[in-house]
């Protein structure tokens, strides 16, 4: 069964969705990452789906889920590279992610966590 | 019925010229914009009306212009009323084209069967109902002419109210004018987000300076706006405020969650400039 590769950096995970995402496909994600997170102490998630180009309620409303539970194990999500027509869609949807962060490429995404992690360092 | 048919090709035949003459005088009389279309051409469209309806007419009877027989002159007349149409005469004049030959062809028609009152009658009738169909033809293409030109115009308006602009790195502006509805809305949505893609954009300023009135539809079309934008990692700033539309919005208690609004793109634009870490030179 394939899955999503999930790779560490320094202090953070990196997800970078390249298929097409099926609900099982999303699910383990959710399984993986959670674990991951856990295992590594990751302070945050960088999710990268700017190769995603069709999107679900469901595809939706896990990226929402997937937040909050790294939320509460510590984590912040940022999502990046979202293409106009998924956010169209998501918007149309009802799904406006409240709570996630979103950056225009990972690079930003990067500059993203890294400032969020400084900051709750310093506090 | 069929017998009748027989007189009208052949009057046209014996009479074309005067014909001519008669109706083409007549459409200058009538007509109130005479400037507008020139002699010439107008005696060449009535002549090449005259000879395909002739050839039309000898072939096909005159009871029915959908036939094939007609297609060459159905088609002349689109083009006459088409080119009416965007030359900017009203309906009734371009219908008028077709109609102000009755008198002309009612007067041979009399000259010719004057002594037989059945057969006057009989062809006059199939002439009437002939050249109302041809008249209605024009009218029809001349509305459809119309129609297009206010297509196309709307489409020009669509394309040209809602530019979307490079303020400075990073930062993009929409300054909208015009009433918001779901069509456009649609359409500055696409072209704002495509546009963030497209520059690497982390802020984007809408200016509303231009929207007459705001109410909760409107409300809700620019918070989705807003919200695409947010999805992709890029910030909104609505601007262009005005005292009008600050009193509506709460008048509707219409809730513009945590979207940062200014008064003027101005102000939009420094907190924009803030927002991207650039220290303004003060005072100036």
């Amino acid at each position: 069964m394939d899955r999503i590769p999930i790779l560490r950096m320094g202090e953070f995970l990196l997800v970078t969705i390249q298929v097409d995402m099926h609900d099982q496909l999303a699910l383990t994600l959710q399984d993986d990452l959670t674990a991951q997170i856990t295992r590594t102490g990751a302070r945050g998630v960088l999710i990268d789906i700017s190769s995603l180009d069709v999107v679900d309620s469901f595809i939706g409303r896990m990226l929402g889920s997937i937040a909050s539970m790294a939320r509460l194990m510590n984590a912040e999500t940022v999502v990046v590279g979202m293409q106009p027509s998924v956010a169209i869609t998501l918007v149309e949807l009802g799904l406006t992610l409240h709570g996630i962060r979103t950056a225009l490429d990972v690079e930003k995404g990067m500059a993203l966590l890294r400032a969020s992690a400084a900051g709750r360092r310093r506090a | 019925m069929a017998v009748s048919l027989t007189h009208l090709p052949r009057i046209l035949e014996r009479h074309g010229d005067a014909l001519l003459a008669d109706w083409i005088r007549e459409q200058l009389q009538a007509k109130s914009r005479t400037g507008a279309i020139k002699e010439g051409e107008l005696r060449e469209q009535c002549a090449e009306f005259l000879r395909l309806l002739r050839e039309a007419t000898a072939k096909g009877g005159t009871s029915d212009v959908s036939r094939p027989e007609f297609e060459p002159l159905r088609e002349l007349l689109a083009n006459v009323s088409r080119s009416r149409g965007v030359q900017g005469f009203s309906p009734s004049e371009t219908a008028k084209f077709v109609f102000s030959f009755k008198r002309p062809l009612f007067m041979r028609l009399r000259e010719e069967l004057g002594r037989d009152a059945v057969a006057l009658a009989d062809e006059t009738w199939a002439v009437t109902e002939l050249l109302d169909e041809l008249g209605l033809l024009t009218t029809e293409t001349y509305q459809k002419t119309r129609e297009a030109v206010i297509a196309r115009q709307q489409e020009e308006m669509l394309e040209l109210s809602t530019p979307v602009v490079k303020l400075w790195d990073g930062i993009l502006a929409l300054p909208m004018i015009g009433t918001l509805d779901s069509n456009r809305t649609q359409v500055v949505m696409e072209t704002l987000l495509e546009k963030i893609v497209e520059t690497g954009s982390e802020v984007a300023i809408i200016d509303i300076t231009g929207v007459p009135t705001v109410d909760t539809l409107v409300a809700q079309h620019l918070m989705k706006t807003v919200a695409a934008a947010r999805l992709m990692g890029a910030e909104c700033i609505i601007s262009g405020i005005r005292p009008a539309i600050a009193q509506t919005i709460v008048h509707l208690a219409i809730d513009l969650g945590n979207v940062i609004t200014k008064a003027n793109l101005a102000d939009a634009f420094k907190t924009a400039l803030d927002k991207r870490g650039m220290a303004q030179v003060p005072g100036r």
